[in-house]
């Protein structure tokens, strides 16, 4: 056989190897209580903050400001949630020795779990879709009447009221930017799932760092260490924070160093996992 | 009795060895787990693999399968490295760990469907190998039924059938009858006997009286070294038994020395 043909037979079966795992994490999430948990009990959060904390109708503004700004403080707690079973689970039940003996890289097993577990996030993603035609509605109530008879008058009804009353494109890029985000999350949670060997203590553990990386940019926090240490150390520490670099996405704006950063992150975080799953071949 | 390694009765020569463990050796911290193990197993044979607890077998097979390296030497699986060429070498061998670790919220044949598309098949050949290997472990009864459901010895036949479930030319099975029952056990001899010919098995057991209707040829190792290697009929005629001949070969290392 050429080396070619070695070549693709070895990449077309890596590629399978990573679709199976991702498969059965996302089955596994499906078919466990897990997801549905996750999805009903995020959103449930995120409906309640939006909607009583984050004032979202005494802005009088057509966009998601209330919305948006709560995603990395509830990722800090959910996803570490999310990722804690990805490692710790195949530890405690023994499977990590059936994993390794597959003829999967480690790459494809580690970005098996961690793409199933954003699969899942996305889909809590989407669930909040409404929210957005929400404040198209509101912020364009335009005088276009719905008939049964007349069907055309849907699509301009649509065009009117939930295509052209807010900054959609702005609102598009911050969901862009909530889903990296939380993508840098659940790297966290799944490091740290191979790391601890066990579930509890892997969220512990994640929601610890999650939590330092997101309140390094609060407000509080940097006028706290410009007073300590100066502007320049404040600046340091926020532009390793994880909310800092959402600040910009927050208002529409794609900046590429954040988009850098969060997938930088998420590389690391990878790379951390994949060589402790390789000690577990030491 | 002193301790002798015995010249290999079948005679595999390197070149017809579809498994080959060349100076294989493992320690966790100052314990030598594995120390210089080499052995060829050629097409047709099935070896039983016994030792005492810890002696170092479920290491070695843990090494051959590619779940732990090997600090030094190398295990050559129908010609491919397990060191240099893992995931080819991976691709060449069946694995039923010990124990038998499973998915409990999988049925058997998700689960099996999930470790054909882990080993490369594509759809047409996964369901039609899942189909074969259902039959081949008689699983087809609890189908339906979650793995966490399932009975022990149930659970060893989901196990055995992943392993097989590829027809890969080499097996490595860790106590494939461990939790059967006796018509179970006759059923799995059977399968091993009838996939014999084509394949070289390496089976580890801690019940002897199953050694002489399964293995054509006997290791035993104690310490992490290779201690007998002889067919299973010439162990038991030199020490009275098969289970005489385990004593003497692995209790010697367990006295005090003077």
């Amino acid at each position: 056989m050429s080396t070619a043909q070695d070549i693709w037979q070895s990449s077309t079966s890596s590629f399978l190897g990573f679709r199976a795992v991702y498969v059965r994490e996302v089955q596994t999430y499906i078919r466990t209580p897990m997801a549905y948990v996750f999805l009903a009990v995020f959103l449930l959060s995120l409906g309640v903050l939006t909607w009583e904390a984050g004032g979202f109708f005494e802005t009088n503004r057509a966009d998601l400001a209330p919305f948006f700004v709560w995603h990395p403080w509830l990722y800090t707690v959910f996803l570490p949630a999310l990722a804690m079973r990805l490692w710790a689970d195949e530890q405690t039940n023994g499977t990590d020795e059936l994993l390794l003996s597959l003829p999967v890289g480690l790459g494809g097993l580690v970005l098996g779990k961690l793409l199933a577990a954003w699969t899942i996030t996305g889909f809590a993603l989407i669930l909040t879709i409404p929210m957005w035609l929400t404040v198209n509605f509101l912020g364009s109530p335009a005088a276009v009447e719905l008939s049964w008879m007349n069907p055309g008058s849907l699509f301009k009804w649509l065009g009117a009221n939930v295509f052209g009353g807010a900054d959609n494109v702005a609102i598009f890029v911050t969901y862009l930017m909530s889903f990296l985000m939380a993508g840098a999350y659940l790297s966290i949670g799944l490091a740290l799932s191979a790391i601890a060997r066990n579930q509890v203590t892997a969220f512990i553990m994640s929601v610890f760092v999650a939590f330092i990386l997101t309140a390094a940019g609060w407000p509080v926090v940097l006028s706290g260490v410009t007073d300590s240490f100066g502007v320049d150390a404040a600046d340091s520490v926020a532009r390793l924070s994880f909310l800092s670099h959402f600040e910009a996405a927050q208002r529409g704006v794609l900046e590429w160093r954040s988009v850098i950063y969060f997938t930088g992150f998420i590389g690391l975080s990878c790379m951390l996992c994949g060589l402790w799953v390789a000690r577990l071949r030491e | 009795m002193s301790k002798t390694i015995e010249p290999n009765p079948t005679e595999v020569t390197k070149s017809d060895a579809m498994l080959e463990l060349n100076s294989l050796k493992k320690s966790f911290g100052q314990t030598v787990a594995v120390d210089n193990i080499s052995l060829s197993i050629g097409k047709g044979e099935v070896l039983g693999f016994l030792g005492p607890n810890a002696a170092g077998k479920s290491t070695t097979i843990r090494m051959i399968a590619g779940v732990l390296s090997p600090d030094s030497g190398d295990a050559v699986i129908n010609g491919h490295s397990i060191v240099t060429d893992r995931q080819t070498a991976q691709r060449q061998l069946g694995y039923l760990p010990e124990g038998a670790p499973l998915y409990n919220e999988m049925t058997p044949p998700g689960f099996l469907r999930f470790l054909a598309s882990a080993r490369g098949l594509d759809t047409a050949k996964r369901e039609a190998a899942v189909e074969r290997v259902i039959a081949d472990a008689r699983i087809g009864s609890v189908s339906n039924k979650r793995i966490g459901e399932l009975s022990k010895g149930f659970r060893r036949r989901v196990g055995l059938a992943g392993a097989i479930l590829t027809d890969p030319p080499v097996l490595l099975l860790d106590e494939p009858t461990d939790g059967l029952d006796p018509n179970q056990k006759r059923a799995v001899r059977a399968l091993i006997a009838r996939m014999a010919p084509e394949k070289a098995i390496l089976i580890t057991t801690h019940t002897l009286e199953e050694v002489p209707a399964m293995c054509s040829r006997v290791v035993v190792i104690d310490g992490g070294r290779i201690v007998a290697d002889d067919t299973p009929e010439t162990l038991a005629e030199n020490a009275g038994g098969l289970e005489a001949a385990f004593s003497e070969l692995t209790l010697a290392a367990e006295k005090p020395t003077a």
